[in-house]
């Protein structure tokens, strides 16, 4: 199996992926306008455009949003089908993951059940944030 | 812009569609190009303005030998055409060009001197999306469904349904990929791609191309062929990633973009005798009828199902809204940037030409869609005179 499709962060991204490394989720919100949480990362505020704007640990906490489950699985990912998920953390903002730690099936994933985050290391630098039911 | 002055005068597919192993991607573009400039009456130097996406306008002007005094390489996706339309009749209007030719080719299924579509693993989709296993449109353009059908109490047999009624339109029409019909059964049968997205859910994988050339309203009378006006535009944009999409039950370019042209036109939604939207997937005209402002949120599956958008059928007549009368992505052809066959569709229907043809057809719209509801393109067309 080729090695898992990595991402490689950038000066605006770095604190994301470092925070992963480290086992928290960090987001970021505008300390100028409505101190409303977004992502993906970037350096101001896509409300108001401040720059004035701050990093914060999320809860790790979010429901699962939507999703598909595929069948015909990239070569880095393995021979199963996965589930490729949306999830929309309680801070508001959402994220693509994969769901953990239960069966890749439209049974076991049912819309808006509750997930808490599970970081997997991959390598030195990159921590991947994935999701399991919050029951686990 | 200004209403019905911008016309369509030229409008060709390539000579062949489907499987096209002996053509490159540029022949593609060229092939359709030459075919528009015939049905025009044209040559290559008559031509001043270029517009295409996929390959560089750059490299369609010097392959067909024009030197053009415009020249767009708008690249959002499926749905640039739209855009091509809609920013050339601006410079028609403007006086940057009198007579533009827009152009689309693609070997999505031979693969013939066709470039990557690979993403860098620091950009936002490589660093936010591509780690988590996505690989091509269906297994990202899917993603928000569950939420819709969640939200409307849909299932799987409501995207079948889309499926099922377009291939009802393509086995109207000759060079449709796929003409047999197929049942609700068939489809929610096919092999399983990305649940809850089936086979016969998705679209083709073909090769082809298509060109559109545009000139001012009063030289449009001078062509052949009969003009097709163009009555108002509309264009938008959203985001890169599926996963950031503002509601996943609805796209936020598609209403803009809509609602742009709508206001452009002029007309209401009743004006409407025929329409084009892009279905790269079978929710795709869910979310469009429901965009654009044909059906309420939620009701655009019954809307179907109701045989609102079918062909006639068994002395039956056909629905009061033909929609994706050439077969659609689903079962006419889709080489990758189908916006250009949405476009080309509403022309002939505009022209009195198509195989499935709606008769006495005065305003017809083409909605594309590029990326995963990244972007979006309205062109709203008119076959009556100014």
């Amino acid at each position: 199996m080729p090695p898992r499709m990595l991402p490689e962060p950038t000066p605006e991204t770095r604190h994301f992926w470092d925070g992963c490394s480290k086992g928290e989720l960090r987001l970021q919100r505008c300390t100028d306008c409505d101190g409303e949480a977004y992502f993906p990362p970037r350096p101001f505020c896509p409300k108001c455009g401040s720059r004035k704007v701050e990093v914060f640990k999320a809860s790790g906490k979010g429901v699962l949003w939507s999703y598909v489950i595929n069948h015909r699985p990239r070569p880095d990912m393995g021979t199963e089908p996965y589930a490729i998920a949306v999830v929309k953390l309680d801070e508001g903002p959402k994220m693509m993951t994969n769901i953990v730690g239960c069966p890749q099936t439209p049974e076991a994933l049912p819309l808006d059940m509750a997930v808490k985050v599970k970081f997997e290391k991959q390598s030195d630098d990159i921590s991947l944030p994935f999701f399991e039911p919050a029951g686990a | 812009m200004k209403r019905k002055s911008v016309a369509v005068v030229g409008a060709a597919e390539t000579t062949k569609m489907g499987k096209i192993p002996d053509q490159s991607v540029i022949g593609l573009h060229a092939d359709a190009a030459l075919n528009a400039m015939a049905d025009a009456g044209l040559k290559p130097s008559d031509i001043d303005g270029v517009a295409t996406a996929g390959i560089s306008p750059v490299e369609l002007a010097h392959y067909l030998g024009i030197t053009p005094t415009y020249a767009d390489g708008t690249s959002v996706g499926g749905c640039s055409f739209m855009l091509h339309v809609r920013h050339a009749a601006a410079a028609i209007n403007e006086g940057l060009a009198k007579t533009i030719l827009i152009t689309h080719g693609e070997s999505g299924r031979s693969r013939v001197g066709a470039g990557g579509f690979g993403r860098s693993a620091s950009s936002l989709m490589g660093q936010f999306e591509m780690p988590y296993g996505v690989t091509s449109p269906p297994t990202m353009f899917t993603i928000p469904v569950l939420r819709y059908l969640k939200t409307y109490g849909l299932t799987e047999e409501d995207l079948a349904w889309v499926a099922v009624i377009q291939r009802e339109w393509a086995a109207k029409n000759p060079r449709a990929s796929f003409k047999d019909p197929i049942t609700v059964d068939d489809v929610l049968n096919s092999p399983m791609i990305a649940w809850p997205f089936r086979m016969l859910m998705c679209c083709l994988v073909t090769d082809g191309g298509g060109a559109l050339i545009l000139t001012s309203a009063d030289r449009a009378k001078d062509f052949a062929a009969k003009p097709v006006y163009i009555l108002g535009t509309g264009e938008s944009v959203e985001t890169p990633m599926v996963s950031q999409m503002e509601d996943f039950t609805s796209s936020k370019a598609f209403r803009v973009s809509g609602k742009k042209a709508f206001e452009e036109a002029g007309i209401q939604h009743s004006d409407v005798d025929h329409l084009m939207i892009y279905d790269a997937f079978a929710h795709l005209p869910l979310y469009g009828l429901e965009d654009l402002g044909f059906c309420k949120p939620g009701e655009a599956a019954a809307f179907i199902r109701g045989r609102n958008t079918a062909p006639p059928s068994n002395g039956k007549p056909g629905g009061k809204l033909p929609l994706n009368t050439n077969g659609g992505g689903l079962s006419y052809m889709h080489s990758g940037m189908y916006g250009m066959y949405a476009l080309q569709e509403s022309v002939r229907q505009m022209r009195g030409t198509a195989p499935a043809q709606v008769p006495g057809a005065k305003i017809s719209i083409a909605h594309g869609v590029g990326g995963m509801f990244a972007a979006s393109g309205t062109i709203v067309f008119s076959n009556e005179a100014p």
